[in-house]
């Protein structure tokens, strides 16, 4: 069950074509491609231990060693380092070959422990397999093995078992060469030699799951998989991760329907085998005790389990009975990036179509203005490799989108992409960034207008930064800068760093949207956004409306609210039915007076998740969702490729897909979707939206296109921008708010995750400058009272030197643990913030001033 | 017997006691070969040590300047590095010329600097030699201060930086790729060649000489006295003098500087002036020509020439100068096991050969040693040194990256197809051993250490 490492050297129509003979088989390979990968194509396979085609070769496990002849006769040659040549001769089978290798597996196997039937490598092991094929069969090692304790563990996640070790250097040569995380490397020599963590910093690497899938042998193990199964007994799919929106391809494994393990399969264009430690591992919260198993509906003010039938009709008689009194303006629905895009479709007809309201958002106030996103020209992650530059403006990717990170970082390493940094604070992408301007947010359109505008910017400073970056990055732009855009701070409006992507679009920029929610690009395309259909179409626009003829009853003609207007509204009791579809603004909204003021105020709440979670306290109905791994479909990655879901296990209780549900909804509604299958979903979505005709079954069924097939935008007319740069005032008594996701957060896929859920970081609620903290009495930390326009807050503040002046930064999802390991809320950022007056795009910021508590 | 009278011409100031200090240095005419290359064309200076034909003297013999006209023309910068990590047992000749006169390498160093005109020299000093370390800083300080090193090379356009580098104690840092890891601050294990030859690419991936404290020593006599002075001394195939440490069991073991090809191991070993002999009632057994690593000779070699191509044609090499005597008191298991032992030891652990095939090694002779030795040991012995370095060829072949794995095998091929009867003697015991003792109790035999 081992997965196949596709080879990033494969010849395509390269005219730099070399011949050579190996094993007297005639091979075509391309300059500078290494012997073993020709090899590979040709079909022969050379054993091998450290080499791996995503990493740099070091040619000293010493197992792939062949003969190519020379002047002097054949010689041994290390096929991982050694090129092709034309009219090379290779021996990968001669005796002199197959000594070597014999040598080189009982020289491993010497002091390997063979305790192969505890290892949870055991069935899938290199060691074993090519052992069995290559190996001398009985051992001639009469001597006292090597021992180490047996395993350490070397973060939480990953064990270390030094007597399994064969040194191959896989697993630290990603830390250092991928990851850029060399937390792990080789300390003494020789026989003794052993792969360790400096002392007291442990591996606590986001990417440490992948040493443990290319370890080849049970050296790594990890805590989520140890000992849960033999890999005989697992069934495997392949499908696309959606834990964030980079869309990496996975081989999802079950045992006993229980998911035992996520694999990462080789995507070229996406994440080249790797996989992030959040992605890999939070399969642990579909298996969670505490998922949604049955129906609720809120009888005598009590949730009580019942039936899908009594479920649906307490739900469709919430939205009718809004509809009959209110209209169709008074339904809303929040979420949806969690769904893959055949239930995105059919809830975008359910509601824009039969409900016929435009109020849906899938975005929590945490986005960019949709019209923004769908008038940028797009980029593909290969794009980072041949860039001019990259501008990476947008929060921190390296905890947002892990394997995004990775990609820009291999740009940058690699392929030496200058990375252009626009952060007022450091982080995760600021050591691989060749300039980092640390810019005042709020004044992203100044900053960019100064990145592209035709005139040298003089003076100091420009929009917080440092004039001199800014013309170092003004001249490492180049003429084809691919620009990550996504939400800097959730402190300031997204109109902000909007209105500087239009400018660094007008430069000829282009662009990796860069907001994590799973299916989010999915969603927008779906229609899951106010004002746009599916396929991007604007509403109240005469031709799209014929396009759409027979979507449902009535289309909306106008432009809905989006999910800081729902809230605003409902909290003003104009909401009467509030569709929470894999939704949780209590916790995940920026404003939770807002949000919970909102909640309590709505009549009916239909939420639709795979959990319990904050708002649900609030619902009427709610209905148990499949997860990813339990249903099939499509998901759309943040460059607009379309990938294969495939479902592996089933869903707990009598759980429903999301598309089934909305589905039998709107037949409860009186219309008929015209849903019995995905195909069908699909061949409406081709039918009704340009972007995605060209995704036919047969399309996204070849395997040719396993790695995706990316839609079609077409780039309207989008939103221009004109005049002089917007710029959030600052108050320079007051401190603006940079919020910070960290990948280890406490949202639902890591709360219940067994072994995840423990991760997070506990960052003290603000971080800043320590000259802030003096006069408070919190020099070193401590109490303080964060005053907001509406009130004032006591949080816990920490000193930050490497923070600018007048920045603080806020940590989102992290809560406190108390004394006995229990989780304990405490004020969340979210309570620091207050939307409630505020109109989306219209340049709003919201800085806090800082008191003592004592005041 | 006979020792030749040519000149000493890089010990001859070892007579003084305060050789290594920059007074007496210039006294003797320190400094003036420097002044002398700095108006010659830097390529004159290339081509005068081309054809003095030194061969390097760190233990591969290679022509020091054909070795500096592999650097790819018009590539700048370019980096000299000294290999001053002298780390095979028995050798210690390099130590000598850092300890005695650190000046006379100093000004070696500058004028190979000139020559391939690099920009920065390392010299890298094993860990453990401290007083090397003292007398290197202080004559670099020195060197400084007088203005032959730095910014214009006594008083010319040419400026260079010479950067002395501690070593932290490892043989495999004598291998010159492993040095360069070394001294980017990386473990020390050698690099993959191709496609890192140092003369392509090098330290921080330039283009980079690595030449021996004693080849570099060299140059101020050459360049003094030119190419044609220095060709007088030698045979047709080795030219110029040598430096041999002499050790084991002869009387007067040394550092000593012989005429190449002329001398021969006799009179290295015996010749009152160097060894003087086996030590008092013993009588000569074998001999390691070379270093650790080299095939051991016996009395049928003594008289062969000490001449790289004569060595090598007889099975063995010169290495890195390193002569250890063995007399008949000598337990050629023991003496194989140590040399083994010291391998498996040093190993880098980056191949898996070497690392744990010199480790089993060490762990079969300790287990024959203990008295727990059995038949096919001597045969297992010879295939996992086979795995090591296939076909145990010399020159040897290697499945290694580089060479220190198969070196192991030199000691263990030579003493087994000498002495066998020694081996035999500790099987022997072990097998009555075995016999005698029902209870499975193991008799420990012979020393273990």
């Amino acid at each position: 069950m081992t997965t196949v490492d596709r080879d990033p050297n494969e010849v395509q129509s390269d005219p730099n074509l070399v011949s050579l003979t190996i094993d007297g088989k005639t091979v075509e390979a391309r300059k500078g491609e290494l012997i073993i990968a020709a090899a590979e194509r040709a079909g022969m396979y050379i054993p091998r231990f450290c080499y791996h085609p995503r990493m740099r070769p070091v040619g000293m496990c010493r197992m792939c060693l062949v003969e190519v002849e020379g002047p002097r006769g054949p010689a041994l040659t290390v096929s991982c380092v050694a090129e092709v040549a034309q009219d090379m001769v290779v021996h990968t089978m001669s005796d002199t070959v197959k000594k070597a290798q014999d040598g080189v597996l009982e020289f491993l196997l010497a002091n390997h422990p063979l305790d192969c039937p505890v290892c949870d490598k055991g069935g899938e092991c290199p060691l074993q397999d090519q052992t069995l094929t290559f190996g001398p069969g009985e051992t001639r090692f009469v001597e006292e093995k090597r021992h180490f304790e047996k395993p350490i563990p070397i973060s939480d996640l990953v064990l270390l078992d030094r007597e399994r070790c064969i040194l191959c250097d896989r697993c630290t040569r990603f830390s250092k060469e991928v990851a850029g995380d060399p937390l792990i490397h080789f300390t003494s020599r020789g026989a003794t030699t052993e792969v360790a963590t400096f002392p007291d910093h442990p591996f606590a690497s986001y990417f440490s799951g992948n040493t443990v899938q290319i370890c080849p042998v049970g050296a790594l193990t990890s805590t989520p998989y140890r000992f849960k199964a033999r890999p005989w007994d697992l069934e495997q799919v392949e499908s696309t991760c959606t834990t964030c929106s980079v869309g990496c391809r996975v081989a999802v494994q079950s045992s006993n329907n229980q998911l035992t393990r996520y694999i990462g399969l080789d995507s070229d264009p996406v994440n080249h085998g790797w996989l992030c430690d959040k992605g890999r591992f939070d399969f642990e919260a579909i298996n969670s005790d505490d998922r949604l198993r049955a129906p609720l509906v809120r009888k005598s003010g009590e949730l009580v389990e019942t039936a899908w039938g009594e479920a649906f009709d307490a739900a469709a008689r919430a939205i009718t009975e809004a509809i009959v009194s209110n209209g169709q303006g008074s339904i809303a629905m929040i979420g949806g990036a969690r769904l893959a895009n055949e239930d995105q479709f059919a809830w975008a007809k359910l509601l824009k179509g039969v409900i016929g309201t435009d109020h849906v958002d899938a975005q929590l106030g945490d986005g960019l203005p949709a019209d923004v996103l769908f008038s940028l020209p797009t980029a593909t992650i290969d794009d980072l490799d041949t860039a001019s530059s990259v501008v990476v403006l947008s929060g921190d990717i390296k905890d947002e989108l892990p394997v995004l990170f990775l990609r820009l970082r291999a740009a940058a390493v690699d392929h030496h992409v200058p990375v252009i940094e626009c952060s007022a604070v450091s982080t995760g992408v600021t050591p691989i960034a060749t300039v980092r301007l640390a810019y005042t947010p709020g004044e992203e359109p100044a900053l960019a207008a100064a990145l592209v505008g035709s005139k040298d910017p003089s003076g100091e400073e420009v929009a917080g930064a440092s004039v001199v970056d800014v013309q170092r990055a003004r001249a490492l732009l180049g003429a084809n800068p691919v620009v990550i855009i996504g939400r800097t701070t959730l402190g300031v409006d997204a109109s902000y760093v909007a209105d500087a992507a239009l400018r660094l679009a007008s430069s000829g920029a282009r662009f990796l949207i860069g907001l994590r929610r799973g299916n989010i690009v999915g969603a927008l395309d779906a229609g899951l956004v106010p004002g746009y259909l599916p396929g991007r179409m604007p509403i109240g626009d005469a031709k799209v409306a014929e396009r759409f003829g027979g979507f449902g009853r009535q289309l909306p003609t106008t432009r809905g609210m989006d999910t800081t207007e729902i809230l605003r509204a409902a909290a003003a009791g104009e909401v009467s039915t509030l569709i929470l579809l894999g939704a949780d603004p209590i916790a995940d909204f920026p404003d939770r007076r807002l949000s919970t003021a909102a909640l309590g105020r709505v009549r009916r709440i239909i939420s639709i998740d795979l959990f319990n979670n904050a708002s649900n306290a609030y619902a009427h109905v709610i209905l148990p969702a499949a997860a990813y791994a339990e249903r099939e479909g499509t998901t759309t990655n943040i460059e607009g490729r379309v990938t294969l879901l495939s479902q592996k296990i089933t869903p707990p209780g009598v759980a429903w897909s999301d598309w089934m549900i909305a589905t039998e909804l709107a037949s409860k509604l009186g219309e008929d979707l015209g849903f019995s299958t995905l195909a069908d979903i699909r061949r409406e979505y081709r039918s009704r939206s340009a972007m995605h005709a060209h995704l036919d079954e047969a399309v996204l069924r070849d395997r040719a296109n396993i790695d995706g097939v990316l839609t079609k935008p077409t780039q309207g007319d989008g939103p221009t921008v004109v005049g002089e740069p917007r710029v959030a005032m600052r108050d320079g008594y007051a401190v603006r708010l940079v919020t910070k996701r960290v990948l280890w957060d406490h949202g639902t896929s890591l709360a219940n995750s067994a072994t995840l859920s423990t991760l997070a970081p506990q960052r003290p609620q603000i971080e800043v400058h320590s000259s802030w903290l003096g006069g408070l009495g919190a020099a070193n930390g401590g109490q303080i009272l964060l005053r907001t326009g509406s009130g004032s807050v006591e949080v816990e503040a920490m000193p930050n030197d490497d923070l600018p002046r007048g920045i603080g930064v806020v940590y989102v999802d992290q809560p406190r643990r108390a004394e006995g390991g229990e989780f304990v809320s405490q004020p969340s950022v979210w309570d620091l913030f207050d939307l409630s007056s505020i109109t989306s795009n219209s340049g709003w910021y919201l800085d806090v001033k800082l008191e003592s508590v004592g005041r | 017997m006979t020792v030749t009278n040519a000149p000493k011409m890089i010990t001859s100031r070892f007579d003084y006691e305060d050789a290594h200090t920059i007074e007496r240095y210039t006294a003797t005419g320190g400094y003036s070969a420097l002044r002398k290359a700095l108006t010659m064309a830097p390529e004159a200076v290339v081509e005068e040590v081309k054809s003095a034909n030194i061969q390097g003297r760190g233990g591969a013999g290679f022509p020091a300047g054909t070795k500096w006209s592999f650097l790819p023309k018009d590539v700048f910068p370019r980096y000299l590095v000294v290999n001053g990590d002298e780390s095979e047992p028995g050798t210690y000749k390099d130590r000598m010329l850092m300890e005695r006169d650190p000046h006379q390498l100093i000004e070696g160093v500058l004028i190979a600097a000139y020559a391939i005109q690099a920009e920065q020299a390392f010299i890298y000093v094993r860990g453990e030699m401290a007083l090397a370390h003292e007398r290197i800083a202080t004559a670099l300080n020195e060197a400084y201060a007088a203005g032959f090193a730095g910014r214009n090379v006594a008083g010319s356009n040419y400026s260079v930086d010479v950067v002395f580098h501690w070593g932290a104690g490892a043989y495999i840092v004598g291998e010159e790729t492993a040095l360069i890891e070394s001294l980017e601050g990386n473990r020390g294990q050698p690099r993959l060649k191709p496609p890192f030859f140092p003369a392509v690419k090098g330290l921080y991936m330039k283009p980079t000489v690595v030449n021996n404290v004693e080849t570099l020593c060299n140059l101020p006599w050459i360049i003094n006295n030119g190419a044609a002075a220095y060709v007088e001394f030698g045979n047709d195939d080795s030219k110029g003098m040598r430096m041999f440490a002499v050790s084991g069991h002869v009387a007067k073991p040394g550092v000593y500087e012989v005429e190449m090809g002329k001398t021969t191991f006799r009179d290295l070993l015996f010749a009152p002036e160097y060894g003087a002999g086996m030590l008092p009632g013993r009588t000569f057994k074998a001999m390691i020509p070379g270093g650790a690593s080299a095939p051991w000779f016996y009395e049928e070699h003594l008289d062969l020439a000490l001449c790289k191509p004569t060595v090598d044609r007889a099975g063995s090499m010169l290495g890195s100068g390193a002569v250890v005597a063995m007399d008949d008191s000598t337990d050629m298991v023991k003496a194989a096991w140590r040399i083994v032992k010291f391998f498996s030891k040093e190993s880098c652990g980056k191949c898996t050969p070497c690392r744990e095939g010199t480790n089993w090694l060490q762990k079969i002779y300790e287990r024959i040693l203990s008295g727990n030795g059995r038949r096919e040991d001597l045969d297992l012995l010879l295939d996992v040194a086979d795995n090591i370095s296939p076909g145990l060829a010399w020159p040897p072949r290697q499945t290694t990256i580089c060479p220190l794995g198969p070196s192991a095998a030199s000691p263990i091929v030579s003493s087994i197809k000498r002495f066998r009867s020694e081996y035999e003697v500790y099987l022997e015991r072990a097998e009555r051993n075995r016999q005698s003792t029902d209870t499975g109790a193991i008799q420990l035999v012979g020393a273990t250490q």
